[in-house]
């Protein structure tokens, strides 16, 4: 709650957008760009993780299919890239809905399962059908078309992309403090519950899913623009990794620790890789392990928390304005048990519940 | 009116060849309060599952106000007007009551997909959800998240949340287990004002409760039905009272 309550408040979304606005002069600008659109993707991953209760293991299925839409219609269709983009976007939000269907009916561990092997089998497609992706050699020679404007110096582009990630991370934002974003984490609590309530659960998660996917499409073709190529590393199974590992590492269910982490660790791998090393992975490794061992709640969850008295002293009772938006509890179901039997919709019945009254 | 509402057919479920429900045949009467009763482990919990859509009976058949529903998933089941309360009590941890009642009451209408729209609109629901609130004393709690709450008004929350369902049948898994003396009485006087117009099934150990509510009681023994009827005449059967009733009775 009071994570939710942070992130709405104004002072810090000034502060965000401050960062965002002077971040290509902070950091090289493409890698400014870069962090802009995984922290897009990290979110969108939140939103599923840190809202609905589903660790999704595919997201590289759709930001990199987008990435190769937005790519390929920058090339062939010569359109406006925001254009491109967003095609992308809509091409990944389709591709959820076969997938996520399939999926969501699965929790916990078999839900991260079955989204990484239909990722997978994207990876398979778009490495077998050369003639449209370039295979290993990726889609090169994506241009960056905007009405004749010159946007080849990433500097200018980075604040020609940066509406499109802004917009992406509004409707996050939008999504969990929705009518819909409530019924989400009643899903994520207590998905018999919310049933019992009436609320179709699994067409609630597939919603979700889509419209994760969407923002997790947005955010690959703007990558794709950004670098002028799309490779098979964007349908690769490590960009899925990567983008959970930043929302773990800034913390689940805050929106903010996907943007916090994503800055995080393409910082540290540019540094990392200017810098010549050869084992990025094993550094970026053992930070994430070092974090998630040190800060159970994530580097912007445990920051919250250690906020937390001092803002409930500040604000008062503060009851009026309650949301039961999500205080990063965890991983929701990712982690948790599977549902009990397959014939049984849901287990409300723990093993150990109280004893009955008398008999 | 005086049709059944609610009846099952040779409703069986098996839990790996175990018969926790064997067979059971069940008719609720129209506008009657019906009290399932029987020992731990008789199947009570087991056959509102059923009821409910939350398991699939191995085999047997549901009917609900003349409809077919045996495989409905729960939350279709929910929607054509039957809801019901969890024996274990079954909540979201980090909302208040007041969040709780509201997101119940959001769910007759569709709302819940407006992702574009701020949660704000939940307002609507405000002065509605802290009068059902009210009606199981929970005003004083309205604000605290659910998980601060005691044992007993978390019981009184579950009977909220199924109201404010404004169910036609209100089935209520142990409504008054773990309440206090004063709690049971202000359950009992709450079912017996919101039963007008309803119908009630009620899994329920206090048999003071059953006296005072059913007009129908079915007694579960070994998943089956042991004995049917209105309450003065189950509570007088031999076999009831070699199986059951005795015992809690005495024990009153
Ligand atoms: N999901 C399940 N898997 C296996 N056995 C179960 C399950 N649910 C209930 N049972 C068994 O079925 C029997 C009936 O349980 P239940 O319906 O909860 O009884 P009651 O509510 O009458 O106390 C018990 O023996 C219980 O152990
Ligand atoms: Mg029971």
């Amino acid at each position: 709650m009071i994570v939710a309550r942070l992130a709405g408040r104004p002072l810090l979304l000034a502060a965000g957008l401050v960062v965002a606005l002077v971040l290509p002069w902070l950091v090289y600008p493409p890698v400014a760009m870069d962090i802009a659109c995984w922290a897009l993707l990290a979110v969108a991953v939140d939103l599923l993780l840190g809202f609905t209760g589903l660790l999704s293991f595919g997201h590289a299925a759709f930001w990199g299919s987008s990435a190769y839409v937005a790519g390929l219609l920058a090339i062939h269709a010569g359109v406006p890239f925001p254009l491109a983009v967003l095609g992308g976007g809509v091409f990944a939000a389709a591709l959820a809905v076969p997938i996520g269907y399939l999926s969501v009916r699965r929790t916990g561990i078999y839900f991260a399962m079955v989204t990484l092997a239909f990722a997978q089998m994207v990876y398979f497609v778009a490495n077998q059908w050369r003639g449209l992706t370039g295979g290993e050699n990726g889609l090169q020679g994506v241009p960056r078309e905007l009405f004749g404007l010159d946007l080849s110096d990433p500097f200018v582009f980075y604040y020609f992309g940066l509406p499109l990630v802004l917009a992406g991370l509004w409707l996050a934002w939008r999504i969990v403090r929705s009518p819909f974003g409530r019924v989400l984490l009643a899903v994520r609590d207590n998905s018999a519950r919310a049933r019992a309530l009436g609320y179709p659960v699994d067409r609630y998660k597939l919603l979700a899913f889509v419209l994760s996917a969407g923002l997790a499409g947005l955010a690959g073709g703007l990558f794709a623009i950004s670098h002028g190529f799309a490779s098979l590393q964007e349908v690769y199974w490590t960009t899925s990794g990567k983008a959970v590992m930043m929302v773990v590492l800034g913390g689940i269910g805050t929106l903010w620790g996907g943007v916090l982490g994503s800055t995080l660790v393409v910082q540290l791998e540019d540094y990392l890789a200017t810098a010549g090393f050869d084992g990025i992975g094993i550094i970026t490794g053992t930070v994430f392990v070092l974090v998630v061992l040190l800060f159970r709640k994530g580097i912007w969850g445990t920051v919250a928390a250690a906020l937390r008295p001092r803002l409930a002293r500040a604000s008062g009772s503060g009851s009026g304005s309650g949301s039961g938006s999500g205080s990063g509890s965890g991983s929701g179901e990712a982690a948790g048990s599977p549902e009990s039997g397959p014939e049984s919709a849901t287990t409300d019945q723990a093993p150990t519940g109280p004893p009955d009254a008398k008999t | 009116m005086s049709g059944s509402i609610l009846s099952a057919e040779g409703l069986v479920k098996e839990f790996r060849g175990f018969r926790a429900v064997d067979e059971v045949g069940l008719d609720v009467a129209d506008g009657s309060v019906h009290a399932l009763v029987g020992p731990n482990g008789a199947g009570k919990t087991t056959l509102f599952h059923l009821l409910t859509g939350f398991h699939k009976p191995t085999a047997g058949r549901i009917v609900a106000a003349g409809r077919d529903i045996t495989g409905y998933p729960p939350e279709r089941v929910a929607r054509l007007g039957l809801a019901r309360s969890f024996q274990i009590t079954s909540l979201f941890a980090q909302m208040t009551p007041r969040e709780h009642v509201e997101l119940a009451l959001q769910s007759a209408t569709s709302l819940g997909w407006r992702f574009w729209r701020s949660d704000k609109v939940l307002h609507r629901f405000r002065d509605r959800a802290l009068e059902l609130l009210a009606e199981v004393g929970l005003t004083e709690q309205a604000e605290q998240p659910a998980d601060s709450l005691a044992y007993g008004r978390k019981r009184a929350l579950e009977l909220a949340l199924a109201l404010a369902l404004d169910p036609k049948v209100l089935l209520l898994d142990e409504p008054t287990a773990g309440m206090g003396m004063e709690d049971v009485a202000r359950t009992v006087e709450l079912i017996q004002r919101v039963r007008a117009g309803r119908t009630v099934v009620l899994v329920e150990h206090n048999m003071q409760v059953v006296g005072a509510l059913a007009d129908t009681v079915t007694v579960l023994q070994f998943g089956k039905v042991l004995v049917e009827g209105p309450y003065e005449q189950v509570r007088a059967d031999p076999r009831v009272i070699a199986a059951y009733l005795g015992d809690a009775d005495a024990a009153h």
